[in-house]
């Protein structure tokens, strides 16, 4: 678990390392997973001992949003009278958002699936 | 003598043990509550961990600086945690290998959706510019997200709020809503899980399957990117106001 828990901080690491030396808009993980993405499909498989210790992380990842989104909660206020604006355009707006990304989706893979003449 | 009951409280209350302890103790119990459930979307352990914990933090007149100060352990695994991705991703290498058009035109107009349906909606019904501007980013994890509010004209703060109630409200939607369209194939469920909703939805994706939570992750990550590109420069096109 220990070598498996330094081989995600690595990357993480590098991920950071690559986001500030390129100036990337993006949070250094994101990059770190790519990273080890890329090292994997090179490596074509995964150690056991990395697989188990990433599908117990995985298995509890909401654990880790609960601080963040406490903290949210503070910055309610300052919506004053528009917090239903906002909260109805966010919810109905997630729901707009997963229809049409699955619809497209969906379109695009049947179309894939119609055998060439 | 035995120290006073306050004592022990005032003691505790400025340890970070206590706020973690909280902190994994009502995530547990959201879990066990999930888990009976038999992890129907509407129980969703992170929305009722935080109900209880915020009401907590108010009855005890905690500030949240404090509180973070146990939390911040648990929210730095998140890094660790976003790496570890790779791996349920690497297993659909086979896949992936054949469905990249498709899935960059689904980003593409799902990353477009996301960020305009939100803002156009606030905009509709009466909210001011800078408040409709911090929907923008909604669908993409925090970090992405405030740093694109800040750059487009939106309040960082509002966007992470967004970003909690998109996480949230999708990870309790999704099922319903894909069940609705009759899509049953776990890489699309999964894909426009992750592309809206970033990690909670990602989260929520992986209780149904390896598959659907892989392609969350990916979705989750390119739309990170994607919307980072496109959000500015949408709003170069449409200026609103």
């Amino acid at each position: 678990m220990l070598n498996a828990l330094a081989v995600l901080l690595v990357f993480q690491l590098m991920g950071e390392v690559v986001v500030q030396w390129l100036d990337l808009p993006i949070p250094g993980p994101l990059i770190g997973m790519l990273l080890l993405f890329a090292v994997l499909t090179i490596r074509r498989r995964v150690p056991d001992w990395l697989r188990d210790t990433a599908t117990g992380i995985l298995q509890h990842l909401m654990l880790l949003f609960i601080p963040a989104v406490t903290g949210v909660i503070l910055y309610f206020e300052q919506l004053g009278d528009d917090w239903v604006a906002f909260v109805v355009a966010g919810i109905v707006g997630t729901a707009i958002s997963i229809v049409v990304t699955a619809l497209t989706l969906r379109l695009m893979l049947a179309r894939r699936k119609v055998p060439s003449p | 003598m035995r120290p006073l009951l306050t004592e022990i409280w005032v003691y505790l209350a400025a340890s970070p043990l206590l706020w973690l302890t909280v902190t994994m103790l009502a995530y547990l119990a959201a879990y066990w509550l999930y888990r009976r459930s038999n992890f129907n979307p509407f129980v969703n352990p992170v929305l009722i961990a935080v109900a209880f914990i915020a009401m907590l933090l108010l009855a005890t007149k905690t500030p949240y600086p404090r509180y973070f100060e146990g939390a911040k352990f648990i929210h730095f695994l998140i890094g660790p945690a976003t790496v570890a991705l790779a791996i349920p991703l690497h297993a659909q290498m086979q896949r992936l290998k054949t469905m990249w058009l498709p899935l960059t035109v689904a980003l593409v107009v799902g990353s477009l959706v996301a960020i305009i349906s939100g803002v156009g909606i606030a905009w509709a019904m009466g909210a001011s510019r800078e408040i409709a501007l911090s929907l923008a980013p909604k669908s993409v994890t925090m970090p992405i997200a405030m740093g694109v509010a800040d750059k487009i004209g939106g309040v960082p703060a509002l966007t992470a709020v967004a970003v909690a109630i998109t996480g949230i409200s999708g990870a309790i939607m999704a099922r319903s809503l894909l069940n609705a369209l009759r899509i049953d194939d776990d890489a699309t469920r999964g894909f426009a899980t992750g592309l809206v909703a970033h990690a909670i939805g990602t989260a929520r994706a992986l209780t149904r399957s390896e598959t659907t939570g892989a392609f969350a992750a990916l979705a989750m990550a390119l739309n990170g990117v994607a919307t980072a590109l496109l959000a500015p420069l949408l709003l170069k096109l449409v200026p609103l106001g």
